[in-house]
Formats: structure tokens, sequence, C-alpha cells
């Protein structure tokens, strides 16, 4: 696992220095790298770093169950046939595979608004970045923790 | 009461071991309502004779986000599986061209507030008889369709779909009937034996820890007033007999067949440690 | 037998309303990654596309991944301006098609 890559992520893109923790510590299950993450994000964003702010997401903060984890985008924009907010990308870092869902809004759509529930295979951070249509792109962080419960069956 | 609950955790040491946070954490405020319209008895007196004074439904043991999940009934996953049921109300099986619409009409009337008060004696089999064993001598005797095996085919979304019929109605039971009270002591008996490798019983977390955390898992008291339930690590409708499978199973100890003499017997006295609380399937639960 | 998808869309709104949908539909979402009782792997099986459309325009998509959960949720807008048809799709791994409509007429 390449620290430094994931540091930089870290920086890029706002969030805790826990994740750098988490890098050093490993893990003993199979885990979307970091380049995975990074080349999902470049690709989606066309190599443009994502800047702060504009994009709310809303998570639980304590998940009781991974399986099925409540998540809402929002993301400020008038939605009008020439600036509109195109597609929203959300990832869980640490999950098998990063890639969780992409919403695409059009100006039909009246608000950049949507929601989903997503399986998280552990305690981690959740990213969503959103790409407007004059190509620019924001993103937010939220960290959920996932509890493993008592009872099986 | 401090005292007691101290001599309790003493005295229970396997339990003890596992509960990682000793610190109780109060069931959450309600009230439940689903949809906005419909409210849930949650937390009522509990019946004379029964140890605790109150009896709190699952609900408020659980996390704010699968809270919300039951009391919308549009988003709660379980409701795919009483529309399912509901068609397979409808749908004509078996050598006689029924379908159980073809007797019961309108189960909305017909089955208005039935599903609330399963277990029942049944005086053919001398036995008590749950929803589940109601839907297959129907099948079987009436439609001529062959009886739906445990957990399998519609089993679970039609008793979902009945028991659904009663969202709110509150949990009752006639112990008093035939010879359910010995099944009553029975089941009695089952609740309080420590079982398994881990020297559990149903009271050791149920009864004596509720509301306390074994691991991460906020211990409710074990009502049976949501089932068959959503439960978000199957993402599908469990039944009853399969939580008391998976609940014995945790213990480390043999399970049971489902609708066998011991977890009919366990029923029939969870039933009746429920009553009061509003009937809430499809619960949702972790 | 599957159960039929439920759509939740308002009977009627006003012009310039911005109307929430919800959508709900049963899919265990195999994820691929899942082994069965022989230790084998059970292959992924997931719807990977729904899609929204009024009139034909479209109005929302989602590109879904193994991580949504089993019996996929979706709550999203829509502005309307005319009276007239929602069409929701969703496609999965194999190919197959579910589709339902909803009209909506203008206050």
């Amino acid at each position: 696992m390449n620290t430094s890559k994931r540091q930089f992520l870290g920086r890029t893109l706002g969030v805790s220095a826990g994740m750098a923790i988490t890098a050093l510590l490993g893990s003993t299950r199979a885990l979307a790298s970091v380049e995975d993450v990074q080349k999902a994000i470049a690709e989606f964003t066309g190599g443009k770093a994502p800047a702060e702010g504009v994009v709310t997401l809303t998570t639980p903060e304590i998940a009781e169950n991974g399986n099925s984890v409540p998540v809402s985008v929002s993301v400020e924009s008038p939605m009008s046939e020439d600036d509109y907010v195109e597609s929203v990308m959300i990832l869980a870092e640490d999950n098998p595979s990063a890639l969780v869902a992409t919403f695409h809004f059009t100006p039909a759509s009246g608000e950049a608004v949507a929601s989903t529930r997503m399986r998280l295979a552990r305690t981690q951070n959740v990213l969503a970045v959103a790409k407007m249509s004059n190509g620019d792109v924001y993103s937010a962080t939220n960290n959920i923790k996932v509890t493993i419960g008592g009872c099986g069956g | 009461m401090n005292r007691k609950l101290l001599i309790v955790l003493l005295g229970t040491t396997s339990l003890y071991s596992m509960v990682s946070r000793v610190a109780l954490a109060d069931p959450s405020e309600g009230p439940l309502f689903i949809d906005g319209e419909i409210e849930m008895i949650t937390r009522t007196e509990s019946v004379e004779g029964h140890p605790l004074p109150e009896v709190i439904s699952g609900w408020h043991y659980r996390t704010e986000s699968t809270q919300a999940l039951e009391a919308d009934s549009f988003e709660n996953p379980g409701m795919l599986a009483v529309e399912e049921g509901e068609v397979l109300w409808n749908t004509v099986e078996g050598s006689e061209g029924k379908s159980c619409a073809s007797c019961h009409d309108d189960a909305a009337e017909s089955m208005a507030t039935v599903g609330a008060s399963y277990p029942k004696w049944d005086a053919g089999s001398a036995k008590p008889i749950n929803v589940e064993q109601r839907i297959n001598m129907c099948r079987v005797e009436k439609m001529g369709a062959e009886a739906y095996p445990f957990d399998k085919g519609g089993q679970k979304p039609m008793t979902a779909f009945l028991k659904n019929l009663s969202l709110g109605e509150p949990v009752r039971i006639d112990v008093e009937e035939g010879e359910m009270q010995a099944w009553w002591e029975r089941g009695k008996e089952m609740y309080y034996t420590r079982t398994g490798q881990l020297d559990l019983s149903c009271a050791s977390c149920h009864e004596k820890n509720n509301g306390k955390y074994i691991r991460a898992d906020h211990l409710s008291q074990g009502n049976v007033n949501g089932f068959p339930t959503y439960r978000l690590k199957q993402s599908a409708l469990v039944s009853l007999h399969n939580r008391f499978r998976g609940c014995i199973r945790d213990t480390r100890a043999e399970m049971p067949d489902a609708f066998s003499d011991e977890l009919m017997a366990l029923e029939v006295y969870t039933t009746w440690r429920s009553q009061g609380l509003s009937v809430e399937t499809p619960a949702v639960r972790q | 037998m599957a159960a039929k998808p439920r759509v939740k869309v308002p009977k009627s709104a006003a012009a310039g309303d911005i109307i929430t949908l919800k959508t709900l539909i049963s899919h265990k979402m195999e994820s691929g990654q899942r082994k069965d009782g022989d230790g084998n792997p059970i292959p992924r099986d997931i719807i990977n596309k729904f899609t929204c459309t009024f009139n034909g325009k479209p109005v929302f998509s989602c590109d879904m991944d193994p991580a949504v959960s089993a019996n996929p949720y979706f709550e999203f807008k829509a502005k309307i301006t005319e009276a007239g048809t929602f069409t929701f799709t969703w496609v999965d791994d194999a190919g197959e098609v579910t589709e339902m409509t909803k009209d909506i007429a203008l206050k």
C-alpha cells in the first residue's frame, strides 16, 4: 500500500489524517487500492482536483449494520439549462471495490438532490464528488462508523 | 435495583465477559408513527405476572436511521414482501382451483385483526398453531395445494401480509384455551433454561440485560411483535422461528426445528410476554 | 415470484413545482464478493442502471455498483412543467429490464 499517495489523496480531498494511519496499519481483507480510488476520481473529473464546498453529503455517524447505510447528496446549483449539476459519484474508500453509485442529473431534476442505501464493509470514509455542467468539480467526505453486532443469524 | 443488577452480572460470568460496554443505554424516545399516521404502542405496561414492569418494542433499541426505515411504509423494504403476499392471497393454487380470497374474500376485512392473536389453540392437532401453520392448513385442506416448507415459497410474504393487516393492533394471546397453559409453562421453562456452550438462556440477554450492549448489539427485550422482521443483516424478511434458531445457535446449542413443539411453546410464551405492544410487521431491525 | 417495484409520485403538481420521487425494487444485488457453502464464489448479479424519464426526456439516472444495498432505493427530484408520464427503468446484469410508468396531472 502506498502511503504517500494515500496522504496525497487525503490532503486533496480534505479528509482526516486518520486515513494515513489506516494505510500504515494495513488490513486483513482485500480493499480498493488507493490507486483505484484516485483513478476513478480522475476519470470522473477529467483529472481536475475537486474543491471543497457546494456538495453536501449526509450519512449517519454510526451504522448498526453495514448492509444498508442511508446516503444522501445535495449540490447547490440553479439547475438551469446552462448551469446544472451533471453527476455525483459516491465512493467508499475501504470497500472491496470503491465505487458505490453515480447519480446523473438534468435541468429537469429541478434540484440536484438524491438518496440511496449502500453497503459498507467496515468503518471508513465515504466521498461524494460532484461534476458541474461547466466542468467544475467539488467533493465532500464523511466518516461512518460501522459496528459489528454480537448476534448473527 | 443496582445491587440486584450487580448480583446478576457477577452470577453470569460467561455473559459478563461478553458485555463489552456495561454502561446502560436507555432505549430511545418515541413515539413511532408509521407514515406519520398510525401510532404504534411501543411501550406499555406489561401483563399480570410478567417479570418486567414495562414491555418495550425492539424499535426503541435501534439507531435513528434503522428506526426511520420502519416509520416510512414506502421505504421499508419489508413492504415489498407484504405486497407479494397480497398477490398470493388472490392467486389460485392447488387441485381445488381456489385462492385464499375464494373463501375469505377481501383480507383487509376478513383478516383485519387476525394476525395480532396468534398462536391459537388448534383442537384438531391438540397443539397451538401459528400463522404460518394456519396458512399451510388452508393450503392443504381447502386448496389442495402443497404446504409451504419452512421459510420457503410464499410463507414469509403471506405471513407478513396477514400480520401487516393488524399493523398497530396490540398483540394478544388466549392462554386459557385448550391446553395452552401447559404450552405456556413449557415455553417459560425454555425461556429460563441456560443452554449451549455459552450457557445462556433467553432471559440472560433479553430479561436481565436488555438495554446493555453485547459487543455492539444493543440488547432488546426480545419481543416478537414485529415478525416477520426485515433485518438489515440478511437484507430480507426473517421469520420468528428463524430468529429463535439464530439466537439458540448463538449460544452454541443444538437448534430445535422450526415449528417443533419446543419452538411452538417458546412462541406461545414470548407472544404472551409481548402482549400490549402493537403489531409492527414488518418491523425493521439491524 | 418477485415483487413489483414500488414508485411514489404525487398525483398532481402545479407548473414549476419541484416534486420528490421515491422508488424501491426487490433485488438481492449479489455483489460477486460472496462465496457459497462449498466455498465457490457466487457470481455478481446486480441491477446496474436505473433511469427516470418524463415524457421521454431524462430526469435522473444512476449507474450502480455492487455496493448499492439489496432492494435498491432511490429518492430524487423532478421539476414539473407539464402533465405527463414518468417512466422508471431498472436494468440488471443479465439484461433483464423492469419498467414502470406513473402519470402526473397539473393542478
